[in-house]
């Protein structure tokens, strides 16, 4: 789960993090009068989307006065922002926020992320802020700095003053870093993060430290514990066929291709992506519809997949296991029935009683062909879709 | 031969008296499984399935002498349940349980480092050892005994890749689930160090998925340690980057997680990498005839 930049700031605030004074809102006039109790300028505007590099998309401005502020806010405010990470779509602007403008005389990165080989929270720092670590850790990975936090033993303040010697920081920059070290260290074992990251940690013509950006990703399973994330969930950042998804309890991952796929288990529905690849075909979606693949669910999946239009095909791809097959392909009877869809069905069930299952769909009198196997079921949907 | 599990091995499951527990411990049981005994807190005395239920994994394994526990209770109690379990001095657990917090498995992790223990999953279907016992969630009925081991960071596209060594009159020699978490038990390289050493393996099927590089190390330790061929399928070559594909390790986040620089290091290190699930079968076939 993502969070926005201003509520990633207001979180920051509370672990008493340097945040440059900030105010956000959903209306122009409201950007405008900001600007005034924010006086004197210049100002940062920055529209409020689940996407980076919203700077090189136009996303962010330094404007010098409260009335181009609002014209920014006017701008963008309800408009789509299109960035590099965004999709094509691009993301809903319903917020913007901003602060005063700092001066900065350098830019560092920071940010702290689970490190899988290791097993251990990393932080992550280097000298060269601004850019995406990503082009950094291809550029120039020597640049980057690595501290291991022990899960047994938690962040301690010397990790952080050593970075921040590394980093050639001095002064009473040290004690600045180092607080920083641990209220986000410190904040991804409390909120049970994925990630923070501070990208530009900025140092202003003064010599202070301030976190120009605010990003935090959240742990997705950890939020049974942490109900104040619930409301801070903007799901209109979120195409709404995922929205509907997760809703329902499956993994979707909207694609471009025409063939709309329903699989039990998120390693065969990529599986079963890469055979229709393979086969000259194109997916339309990833879609796991999870352990239990029963009427109701099938019907929601079908009715999840239906809603793009590019989808010609729709191929079924059930590893049954331990549940009984004749009793899926009876949910996909009554769902295709009950949907009256006339895009043609592949469906291949395998497992247990998988046999009945065919039969009760070659009898059904639907568009609904079976497939004995993942290869004729893949080599059936292309055939369909290119029709 | 297999490797971990085999007929005798006993078997206990923390979470047996859940709806879940139930209806795999009774399929275990089906299978021949040594299922001694079940664990869930303030339960203990009681009879599930025919087992005896206790309160805590120590008093199961003093009872027992159980080596083996299978974790099958809800994510918000699962770290616990490995913790404990480590402390009972298991040697090894099956986490089956999918949603744990990542900063619940760094903890487990980083106490599994200071034990014997080994964890398979969590997030996983199990390990299978046909003819000879079954823990976790697979599908017994596609298993047949033979020459392949399996490891896999999924779950049904396990039973695909079990499914074709089966109609391929290979079978299994012992079938691992490590699990789709991005901090989890057992790596590829534990398992395949397990299969290098077991007569009855004569080639292992490794099934990845983009993602981490535990496939650039498994292609490392294949090319400097092992003698037996290995073929491998890795999903996710269609998969768009920055999106997690379901999984929670399945995302496209650097370099080395994509299908194709995965498929590339196992290439180098002399293993047969097939482009489909469905050409797992025939990848054995050329693998054993190289």
């Amino acid at each position: 789960m993502n969070l926005h930049e201003y509520q990633s700031k207001e979180i920051f605030r509370e672990y008493g993090l340097p945040v440059p004074e900030f105010k956000v809102s959903t209306k122009a006039t409201g950007i405008g009068k900001a600007a005034y109790e924010l006086s004197p300028g210049p100002f940062v505007c920055k529209c409020q989307v689940h996407s980076g590099a919203r700077g090189k998309a136009g996303g962010v401005a330094k404007v010098d006065t409260p009335a181009q502020a609002e014209a920014f806010a006017a701008k963008w405010l309800g408009m789509r922002l299109v960035t590099r990470q965004s999709g094509p779509l691009g993301k809903p602007v319903s917020r913007i926020l901003i602060e005063r403008a700092t001066s900065i005389a350098r830019e560092l990165y920071l940010s702290a992320t689970v490190d899988r080989q290791s097993a251990r929270l990393t932080v992550i720092a280097s000298e060269s802020g601004g850019m995406s670590i990503e082009e950094l850790a291809c550029e120039h990975p020597e640049q980057i700095l690595r501290s291991v936090i022990d899960p047994l033993v938690g962040p301690q303040p010397y990790q952080g003053r050593e970075l921040a010697y590394k980093l050639g920081l001095q002064g009473r920059q040290v004690q600045e870093f180092a607080r920083i070290f641990m209220g986000i260290t410190r904040m991804f074992l409390e909120k049970d993060l994925s990630l923070v990251e501070i990208n530009p940690l900025a140092v202003d013509t003064e010599g202070h430290l301030q976190c120009l950006d605010a990003k935090i990703n959240v742990d997705p399973y950890s939020l049974f514990r942490h109900p104040e994330f619930a409301e801070l969930d903007d799901t209109s950042q979120e195409d709404p066929r995922v929205v509907r998804a997760v809703a329902a309890g499956f993994s979707y991952v909207p694609l471009e291709g025409s063939i709309g796929c329903l699989v039990n288990g998120a390693g065969l529905a990529m599986g079963t992506m890469d055979i229709i690849k393979n086969m000259g075909g194109e997916p339309a979606n990833f879609l796991d519809v999870g352990g239990t693949a029963n009427t109701e669910r099938v019907r929601e999946a079908f009715k999840i997949i239906l809603e793009d239009p590019h989808v010609k095909c729709i191929m079924v791809n059930i590893f049954g296991g331990i549940v009984r097959c004749d009793m899926i392909a009876e949910g996909i009877k009554g769902a295709v029935s009950e949907i009256r869809s006339s895009v043609p069905v592949v469906v291949r069930l395998e497992g247990n009683k998988a046999q009945e299952g065919e039969r009760i769909l070659n009898e059904c009198g639907l568009n609904i062909q079976s497939a004995r196997d993942l290869r004729q079921a893949a080599a059936l949907a292309v055939q369909a879709a290119a029709r | 031969m297999s490797i971990i599990v085999d007929a005798s091995t006993g078997v206990i499951c923390q979470g047996i008296t859940g709806s879940q527990g139930t209806a795999h411990c009774a399929q275990m049981l089906e299978y021949g499984t040594r299922l001694l005994g079940g664990v869930t807190p303030g339960k203990g005395g009681q009879t599930h399935l025919g087992l005896p239920v206790f309160n805590t994994v120590k008093e199961a394994v003093a009872a027992t002498s159980a080596t083996v526990s299978m974790i099958m209770v809800p994510p918000p109690f699962a770290a616990d349940s490995i913790l404990e379990g480590i402390d009972a001095g298991l040697e090894t657990i099956v986490c089956i349980t999918e949603g744990i917090p990542v900063l619940d498995m760094l903890k487990v992790k980083a106490r599994l480092q200071q034990s014997h223990t080994i964890l398979i999953g969590p997030n996983c279907p199990g390990i299978l050892t046909p003819g000879g016992c079954k823990i976790g969630i697979m599908p017994a009925a596609i298993f047949s005994k033979g020459c392949v081991g399996i490891v896999s960071r999924s779950g049904t596209l396990t039973y695909e890749a079990v499914k074709e060594t089966t109609d391929s009159g290979f079978g299994q020699s012992t079938c691992v689930g490590i699990g789709g978490d991005p901090v989890q038990g057992v790596s590829f390289v534990d398992i395949l160090e397990r299969f290098e050493q077991d007569p009855q393996t004569e080639v292992v099927v490794l099934v990845g998925e983009i993602g981490g590089s535990a496939e650039q190390q498994a292609a490392l330790y294949i090319k400097e340690h092992m003698h037996k061929k290995v073929v491998a399928y890795i999903a996710g070559a269609s998969a768009p980057a920055g999106q997690r594909m379901g999984h929670a390790g399945a995302i496209i986040s650097g370099g080395d997680a994509t299908a194709e620089a995965k498929k590339k290091a196992l290439r180098e290190a002399g293993v047969v990498v097939v482009d489909t699930a469905a050409d797992i079968a025939e990848g054995v076939k050329t693998a054993l005839e190289r």
